[in-house]
This record gives structure tokens, sequence and C-alpha cells, in this order.
């Protein structure tokens, strides 16, 4: 059975978010760089947008009548939008919190306060 | 022999970059790399998403994050850029730790998406669209109101629940807003006046005598915050 010569499904796309997400997971469990932290979140929102699209894409199942069509990738749209929100919030956060302790070690932002 | 499909041989192509600079995102230790890595991650993730027909959203995701948010992040590693931050390593007990639960949580999320692939099988070729269906218009309209891939739902109560999503974009719209002046708001701050006769160095030593020591000097820094605010 040649992977090449088979159809892609769901199936797939689910496995490659599911890395994703691990990867990311493991960014934000093992940076101490705060901007770091930053880019493990989006990646599993990345992950999250990869399982969107592909439960709602007509190429990838048979049945494509029950999938959840164009809301998958509506609901991806908004993650888009609202990830580049958080990311400029958090870049703000880091930044004051750069110019008052002169570090981005989240280890060391036990106090945020100041 | 049967005859190659070039949709999984691209598909396979573009999992393997996404996977691969996700793991490099991991692994490097300089944050510079691990910006570049998660440029191509983003991409190959962007060609995943033609590759399932949502080309409008492949646009978006490489016009917004790898050409918006990835930039703002890298413009957070030049203004923060300093020879000893851009390597934080950290402890061997913590990296056990996370691999661990990380590895538990890819077990059962590829468990998840092997029963998927029991369910919801791949298609036939004979099941595929028979052609190229844009989604920039349908989603436009869906955004307004009116969502006209839903036309034909049989079920009359589903067919009137159905809306479109001109809430959530006016909510994202005024939250886009707020977050804008909140970011301008909290990169404006002053540079706290003590801090800023520190050499930086001073401050990465690492000790419970920093953080001590460090203490009492941002207790004027808060007031001159909170009356900037």
């Amino acid at each position: 059975m040649n992977p090449l010569t088979e159809p892609i499904g769901v199936a797939h796309y689910l496995g490659v978010g599911a890395v994703l997400m691990v990867c990311g997971l493991l960014c934000m469990f093992t940076k101490r760089n705060a901007l770091g932290v930053l880019m493990g979140i989006e990646l599993v929102l990345n992950a999250a947008n990869v399982n969107l699209v592909a439960f709602g894409s007509p190429w990838l199942r048979a049945d494509a009548a029950r999938s959840i069509a164009l809301d998958g990738q509506l609901l991806a749209m908004f993650v888009i939008v609202l990830a580049a929100a958080e990311a400029a919030v958090a870049l703000a956060i880091v930044l004051c919190y750069y110019n008052n302790h002169a570090t981005v070690d989240v280890d060391k932002a036990s106090k945020l306060k100041g | 022999m049967e005859p190659i499909n070039w949709h999984s041989v691209l598909f396979f192509l573009f999992a393997a970059l996404a996977c691969g600079a996700a793991v490099a995102v991991v692994l490097c230790g300089n944050i510079v790399r691990m910006a570049f890595a998660l440029v191509a991650a983003l991409g190959a993730v962007a060609g995943l998403f033609f590759l399932a027909g949502a080309d409008f959203l492949g646009a978006l995701q490489l016009l917004v994050y790898v050409g918006g948010t990835v930039v703002l992040l890298v413009f957070g590693v030049m203004l923060t850029a300093q020879r000893p931050l851009f390597a934080l390593p950290c402890g061997t007990g913590q990296w056990v730790a996370a691999v661990m639960t990380s590895a538990c949580l890819l077990a059962v999320l590829l468990r998840a998406a092997v029963a998927a692939h029991g369910s919801i099988g791949p298609p036939q070729p004979d099941q595929l669209p028979s052609s190229l269906q844009p989604t920039t218009s349908q989603i436009g309209l869906a955004l307004l109101g009116l969502r006209t891939d839903r036309l034909h739902q049989p079920d009359a109560v589903l067919r009137e629940g159905i809306s479109g999503y001109l809430l959530p974009l006016e909510i994202a719209s005024v939250h886009l807003l707020v977050v804008l002046i909140g970011a301008v708001l909290l990169a404006r701050t002053k540079r706290h006046p003590a801090s800023g006769t520190l050499q930086p160095g001073q401050h990465h030593s690492p000790g419970p005598s920093d953080d001590s020591a460090s203490t009492p000097s941002h207790l004027p820094g808060e007031q001159s915050n909170e009356s900037v605010d």
C-alpha cells in the first residue's frame, strides 16, 4: 500500500495538527524566553486551525455534505484575527516588562506588578 | 501500478515541512532561529490550507500570520536582543516532565486521528468536487449574515437557525480596536528611572539576592506608571 497513490483524508490533517499542537506545548513548557512562549502559542493556535479547516474541507472526506463546510474556515479566520490581537498585546506586555526589568526571562516574572 | 496522486505527494511535502519546522522551533536554543523556523512552519500550514481547498484562508494565513504576526515577534526579538537572552536553557527536570506530558498528549491525539480515519474515510476519486470552488465570496457573504453554502439545508428548523457571522465580526472588530489602544498604552509606558541606570547584565545573575535587591527599587515605578495611566 503506497501512501503516495492513496487519497488524503481528514485523519492525515489531524495527525499534522497533533504534531503541531504537541510541538507548541513543548515550546511553551521549555522556553524561558517570553517570546519563545509566544511562538509556542502561535503553533498551538495553528494546530487548531489545521483541524478546523480539515473538518470543513469537501476534498478530504467521502460524505462532504455532513462536514461543517464553511464554518470551519470562518472559525479559523476568527482564530487568526484573535491570534494577531493576542500577539500584539502580549508583545506590548513583554516590552513593558523588558523596559522595567531588563530581561525577558519568564522565570523572573513572578512579580509583574510595577 | 496505480498513478501517483499528486495531491497526496504535495500534502506529505507540506506536512513534513510543517512538522519538521515545528520540531525545529522546539529544539532551537537561539530565539532568532526559532523565529525563522516558525515562519517555515506557518508557511507550510498555509500550503496545507490551499491543499484542503481553503484558498482565502491560505492567503489570509500568509498575509496575517507570516506577514504580520511573525514580523511582530521578530520586532520583539530585535527590541529585546541581548546576547545572554538569546539562549535561556531550561533545566533537565523540566525537559523530562514536559516531554513526558507531551508524549502522552501526542499518543491520545494520534489515537483520535486513527479513529477518525475509520469513521471519516478519505474520498474516492469520483466523490471529489468536480471543480475548485472558490470560497472568498462565500466567506464574505457569510460574514455579512448570508450563508450561501447552507441554502439547501433540508431541515427547516436548522435552516432558520443558520445565520451568518455578522455579530462575531462586529465583536472581533471592536476587540481589535480595544487591543490596538491597549497595546499602544502598554508599550509606551516609560522606562523605569532606576532600571535605566542599571546595566542589563546586572539582572542576569540568577539567585535570590538579585530579586531581593531589585524589589524595593521598583516601588517608585508603580506610582509613576499609575500616574501615566
